[in-house]
């Protein structure tokens, strides 16, 4: 079979098993699109309005479905408007394949017309990247791309293809590599079986115990085998924001979400534990707090693929560089033939401590209220979709809220930008997410100030039917930011308030869709049922919630986090 | 701590790059680089002086690893090995400086490869410690021109950094 350039970058795709590729032309990738025109029986291109949603729809398909993310976008500009969607799949590890056009080979560097070294751009936010200089590497080059991009700790990988490497006049035997050879890369397969026996003989001989799970259970598929260990052990288990889901939230060995905006429970089980068993989880700053008072009594072990990732910002005491699904399998089986139990007196008395935490209620918040509360907001979004969304978010409180309010009983189903926090991110992931399932419930919960960032695919949900529902927690303010400013700056709420809103109810007829706004309590619920019973349109809920309102429990940074501060309506005897 | 970290890396026109951004952006420190062909034409050979504390280093290391041109990495600190680095320097040699300089030259078993008529070019090889003690040794005032090529360094052993 002899192919062009072009027909071999669409051929490949396919031959990878791509369903959808997110993109948009231009003149660098123009033999790509007429290629790729011949062949949409097979393979499906999304046309978003912006490249950056290109990326982030990739990306919640990716998420959603554990399978690569795949986007299109042409040199220059629209190379430039991908970084913030590659970067934000980098920062949580979210496996994805970026092609970008390019310039042809014979002007590079010339400063040619739309020509920026995309490589090098992209270089510190990438996984990897290759700039494909001559037309017989490209098949091999792409079969690379998707191998690096999935395996070992994910992340996003682009391919540069200049122009005349897709040169429909030039045509090559092609045939697709089905293995590729790497002698620099090879992740780590299985973990050290003795330092896995050597922290199980540790979790057998703890006292106070914490599981501590991250987006690494997600990534690697290895919840089954958590609910497994977790329960087998009965052990208290926390997550990271990315990891929630991967056990199931409503259970009640789960203690909530640890880290800045996590509960109590979970955070003075953390500042408590005498050993922290981190799984598929890189220590980040939002959830240790200040590292000196980051668990101070805890022996540490750590399960990663990365290496990097261990010991990183926290010393750890054992250890284990493997994918978490093998680690967790082993585990399971050294615990069966060591045939050992934890101490139960100890822990009992640790569920007895952790119950005491438990009972502080450190998320309730004022249910009296005459304006809608956003935790009442997600709850209600909880009840009236029996728990069963997939849930994407922007940034900002209404992400925290949702985090801490609905509970996620499946992983995959909780989709956010954790690492770069961008805004703007949401409402492109649902679209990937609903292409992925097209049946399922899909819904992006946001904020006014974010979902402005990308609200152009509204025009993409159009084009596609996309029955996606936009759950606008509307607070009039960047909420996350005016609550540092109350708290940290003196409440001098310095450019956070977002002046000239649009009618978002008419914005959304305006592309064609279903707006809807509420502003009273007691009118939430019907106003949710309708517009989930709306099974095929693309409903936006502008819900009009109280602008004052504020994220609780918070470990400002540089504190520890047993310094958490708590919502205001518990008194300070309660505190005490 | 000071460390030569000696790498084998993929012969790419990215692969410097990828390893020169991977230390500003994460603000690790480079007292020198150097990049040079081996034997085998698909790879470069790469010796970076770095240095920091135990878990820096240990950090740094990890992600040159995790770098896809990076190949193999060795720590000529976890070893004995032998480290060198030439310099070229250029020295003001007035008539009345002549004799000082060329009995410093001796001590340091350097060698003079040009001379004018104001001018000496002074070549040294040895542990950057060694050069560093030559240029403190010249009098005030006399360099112009110091050119010094990183250092290298191997393991000793019959052991060799290959794949
Ligand atoms: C406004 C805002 C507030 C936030 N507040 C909080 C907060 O209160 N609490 C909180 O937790 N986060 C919070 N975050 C998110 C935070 O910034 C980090 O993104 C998050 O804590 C990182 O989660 P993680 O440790 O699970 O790491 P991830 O980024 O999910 O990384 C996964 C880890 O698992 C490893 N891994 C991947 N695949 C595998 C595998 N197959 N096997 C083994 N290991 C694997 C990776 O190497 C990596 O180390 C907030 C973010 C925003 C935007
Ligand atoms: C692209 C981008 N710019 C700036 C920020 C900083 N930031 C974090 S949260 C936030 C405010 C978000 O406001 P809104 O979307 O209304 O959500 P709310 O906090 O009110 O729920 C801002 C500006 C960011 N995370 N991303
Ligand atoms: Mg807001």
């Amino acid at each position: 079979m002899e192919l062009s350039g072009a027909e071999i970058t669409i051929q490949a795709l396919i031959d990878e098993g791509v369903e959808y590729v997110f993109g948009y032309p231009g003149g660098a990738v123009l033999h790509i699109y007429d290629a790729l025109s011949k062949r949409e029986d097979q393979i499906k291109h999304i046309l978003v309005r912006h490249e950056q949603a290109a990326t982030h729809a990739a990306d919640g398909y990716a998420r959603a479905t554990g399978r690569v993310g795949v986007c299109l976008v042409t040199s220059g500009p629209g190379a430039t408007n991908a970084v913030t969607g590659i970067a934000t799949a980098y920062m949580d590890s979210i496996p994805m394949v970026v092609l970008t056009g390019q310039v042809p080979t014979p002007v590079i560097g010339s400063d040619a017309f739309q020509e920026v070294d995309t490589v090098g751009i992209t270089r510190p936010c990438v996984k990897h990247n290759f700039l494909v200089k001559d037309v017989k590497d490209l098949a091999v080059t792409i079969r690379k791309a998707f191998h690096i991009a999935s395996s070992g700790r994910p992340g996003p990988v682009v391919v540069d293809i200049p122009k005349d490497v897709t040169d429909p006049n030039i045509r090559i035997p092609y045939a697709y590599p089905r293995e590729v050879s790497m002698r620099s890369y090879s992740p780590a397969q299985r973990g050290h079986q003795g330092q896995i026996r050597k922290a199980v003989e540790k979790m057998l001989a703890a006292r106070r115990p914490v599981i501590y799970t991250g987006g690494g259970v997600v990534l690697g598929e290895a919840s089954a085998s958590l609910v497994d260990l977790v329960r087998s052990l009965g052990f208290p288990i926390t997550s990271t924001l990315m990891g929630l889901g991967a056990y199931p939230m409503s259970d009640r060995q789960f203690l909530g979400m640890l880290g800045m905006h996590g509960t109590y429970e979970a955070n003075m089980a953390m500042h408590e534990t005498d050993c922290l068993v981190a799984i598929g989880a890189r220590f980040d700053d939002r959830v240790t707090g200040k590292i000196e008072h980051f668990c101070p009594h805890a022996e540490i072990i750590h399960v990663d693929v990365d290496p990097a990732s261990i010991s990183k910002t926290v010393r750890v005491d054992v250890p284990i560089v493997g994918p978490v699904q093998s680690v967790l399998q082993d585990m399971l089986s050294i615990l069966k033939e060591l045939g050992g139990k934890p101490d139960q007196t100890a822990l009992d008395a640790w569920w007895r401590q952790i119950d005491e935490w438990r009972g502080m209620d450190c998320l309730r918040y004022d249910r009296g209220s005459g304006l809608i509360k956003p935790q009442f907001a997600v709850e209600t979004l909880h009840k009236v979709t029996n728990g069963e969304l997939y849930l994407t978010s922007d940034v900002g409180q209404h992400q925290m809220f949702a985090a801490q309010f609905y509970p996620f009983d499946k992983p995959r189903r909780w989709i956010n930008s954790g690492g770069l926090g961008t805004m703007g991110f949401g409402l492109p992931a649902a679209m990937g997410v609903q292409l992925a399932f097209p049946d399922a419930q899909v819904a992006c919960i946001s904020g006014e100030a974010s979902i402005l960032m990308c609200i152009q695919e509204m025009a993409t949900c159009k084009q596609y039917d996309l029955p996606i529902k936009v759950i606008l927690l509307n607070n009039g303010y960047m909420g996350m930011v005016r609550q540092w400013q109350e708290f940290f700056y003196d409440s001098r709420y310095a450019h956070s308030y977002v002046d000239a809103l649009p009618d978002f109810v008419a914005l959304s007829n305006s592309f064609g869709h279903v707006g809807m706004r509420v502003e009273k309590p007691d009118e939430l619920e019907g106003a949710m049922q309708e517009a989930f019973a709306l099974k095929d349109r693309f409903v936006f809920l502008d819900v009009i919630v109280d602008p004052t309102e504020n994220v609780y429990p918070m470990v400002a940074a540089g504190k520890g986090h047993h310094e958490m501060q708590l919502p205001p309506t518990m008194s300070d005897r309660e505190l005490a | 701590m000071r460390h030569i970290l000696s790498m084998l890396v993929e012969n790419e026109s990215g692969a410097l790059s990828r390893i020169a951004g991977l230390f500003s952006a994460r603000g690790y420190n480079i007292e020198s680089l150097t990049v040079a062909p081996t034997d085998d034409p698909s790879l470069s050979r790469m010796t970076l002086v770095t240095c920091g504390n135990d878990d820096i280093v240990e950090q740094i290391k990890k992600q040159l690893n995790k770098l896809i041109d990076v190949v193999k990495l060795q720590d000529l600190a976890d070893s004995e090995h032998t480290e060198r680095e030439m310099m070229l320097i250029k020295l003001k040699a007035g008539r009345q400086d002549r004799e000082e300089l060329k009995r410093l030259t001796e001590i340091f078993r350097a060698k003079i490869i040009d001379v004018t008529e104001i001018s000496y070019v002074v070549e040294l090889t040895g542990a950057s410690r060694k050069l560093d003690a030559f240029i403190q040794a010249v009098p005030e005032g006399l360099i112009t021109e110091v050119v010094r090529s990183g250092a290298i360094g191997i393991s000793r052993g019959d052991k060799g950094l290959t794949l």
